[in-house]
């Protein structure tokens, strides 16, 4: 770069990144980088670089404040070395005490959504109303749409999801392939049983 | 025992289980309003009077009442049962193992999230409405300039002066009618009061009113009233002392 440049605009990039940090301490929910290159008036190329400043300076172990990429933006939040003095005074309405239906609809939505009440009780084989309805009023869910035939509701995980729980996106979920049992390990127990049972 | 002669009490039948089950068989009894369980306990009843324990009705009662349930169940999900009842064994086996396993999948899914809630739960966050400026939009048509103009017209148009006559009213002084009222008085024992300010201004037979307040406390007159609203009759004190005193005596006896 020409020294003459520099002379004029001093380190742009560290200008930028101050704003962007501005921006970001302003900010309740994740910002996307374009939403910040906008703001900032700005390329969101040289955004990104910008961020990656920030994120060097608030990163874990060297400031009480952390940049997270999270829920498809950036955001600030508490180190996790300051998470016990955080709980003492903080409560999470939207984590505490998830339950075993809840957390077992949150994964079908996420994985299937958007999907209908029916859909998740065709596969849990309870009905998933009250679970459906916590999970909407925690903010972990939300309406998306009517089913096309059935005319029910269908609902899809929020960006609080993904922050909950630490996700840049939905597609940060593991595969369903790599987890679980398998089809034909399932298949396999149910031909032992009914051999079982006519033998 | 012979299980198809097995009396039934049921609210949707009674009867012998023979007659229940070809009346189903022939559709003449809907098997959805039918509770299978009381058909159940009948037999468990009958079964516990008896001493031994008839396995070949037993057997029986099981085949039949299987098919009972079976019967009932696609009669409650009617597509569910169409959809089945076109797959072979093999393939409803292949049907169940795959909804088994679509569960299974989604089970270790929430194993996940919980694993990850716990992994991710020492992350604190800001929460709340972003506070983001409104991105303003312009959901108006286009519009008809002229339109806009005869609108702003009927803005434009001076608005209507508000009246102040009120706040200049005048009160014509109170000695004008004690000396006109004692004029009439001069002229005449008693005089209705009505009569006196009628044409008057509203303003005016108020002040009136004063004025006789005024002359009934100085005693230069008496007032009397029939009843409310009747017609004010003024005398010249004196003229009406008789009256004023039966009056005054039939009060106190009253109030007494």
């Amino acid at each position: 770069m020409e020294p003459t440049l520099r002379l004029i605009a001093g380190n742009p990039l560290d200008q930028l990144a101050r704003t962007l940090e501005a921006l970001l301490v302003v900010a309740s929910a994740p910002l996307p980088v374009q939403e910040l290159a906008d703001a900032a008036d700005d390329d969101p190329d040289r955004v990104e670089a910008a961020l990656g400043l920030v994120a060097e300076r608030y990163r874990e172990g060297r400031s009480g404040v952390v940049l997270e990429h999270v829920a498809g933006g950036w955001a600030f939040r508490a180190s996790r070395e300051a998470a016990d003095a955080c709980a003492r005074l903080f409560e999470r309405p939207a984590q505490r005490n998830l339950s075993g239906a809840a957390l077992e609809t949150l994964a079908i939505v996420a994985y299937l959504g958007p999907c209908s009440r029916p859909d998740i009780a065709r596969i849990r084989g309870v009905a998933a109303d009250s679970a459906v309805a916590g999970l909407v009023e925690r903010g972990l869910i939300t309406e998306a749409g009517r089913d096309e035939t059935a005319g029910a509701i269908r609902y899809r995980t929020t960006p609080l999801f993904e922050r909950v729980f630490g996700l840049e996106s939905l597609s940060q979920l593991p595969r369903l392939d790599d987890i679980g049992a398998d089809t034909e390990q399932i298949r396999e127990r149910l031909h032992e049983v009914a051999e079982k049972r006519t033998a | 025992m012979i299980v198809r002669e097995l009396e039934l009490d049921l609210d949707a039948f009674e009867g012998p289980f023979d007659l229940l089950l070809t009346l189903v068989l022939k559709d003449e009894l809907d098997l959805r309003e039918l509770d299978v369980a009381g058909i159940v306990l009948a037999f468990l009843e009958r079964l516990a009077d008896r001493e031994e324990l008839d396995l070949e009705a037993c057997g029986e009662f099981l085949v039949l009442i299987a098919a009972l349930l079976e019967l009932k169940a696609r009669g409650l999900f009617p597509e569910e049962a169409a959809e089945l009842a076109e797959l072979e064994p093999e393939a409803a086996a292949e049907e169940l193992a795959r909804r088994l396993a679509e569960y299974r999948r989604m089970k270790e899914a929430a194993a996940w999230l919980r694993e990850r809630l716990q992994t991710e739960g020492d992350r604190f966050f800001r929460l709340g409405p972003a506070p983001l400026a409104p991105k303003v939009e312009t959901p108006l048509a286009p519009q008809d300039p002229e339109r806009l103009a005869q609108v702003i017209r009927l803005l434009a148009v001076e608005p209507p002066e508000v009246s102040l006559s009120h706040m200049g009213l005048r009160f014509p002084p109170v000695v004008q009618f004690l000396e006109r009222f004692r004029a009439v008085l001069r002229r005449r024992t008693r005089f209705d009061f009505d009569g006196e300010v009628n044409g008057l201004s509203r303003i005016e037979q108020a002040v009136a009113f004063l004025a006789l307040l005024e002359l009934r406390r100085s005693g230069e007159i008496t007032i009397d009233q029939a009843a409310p609203f009747a017609p004010i009759r003024v005398a010249r004190t004196g003229e009406e002392i008789m009256d004023r005193d039966e009056r005054t005596v039939a009060w106190n006896q009253r109030s007494a």
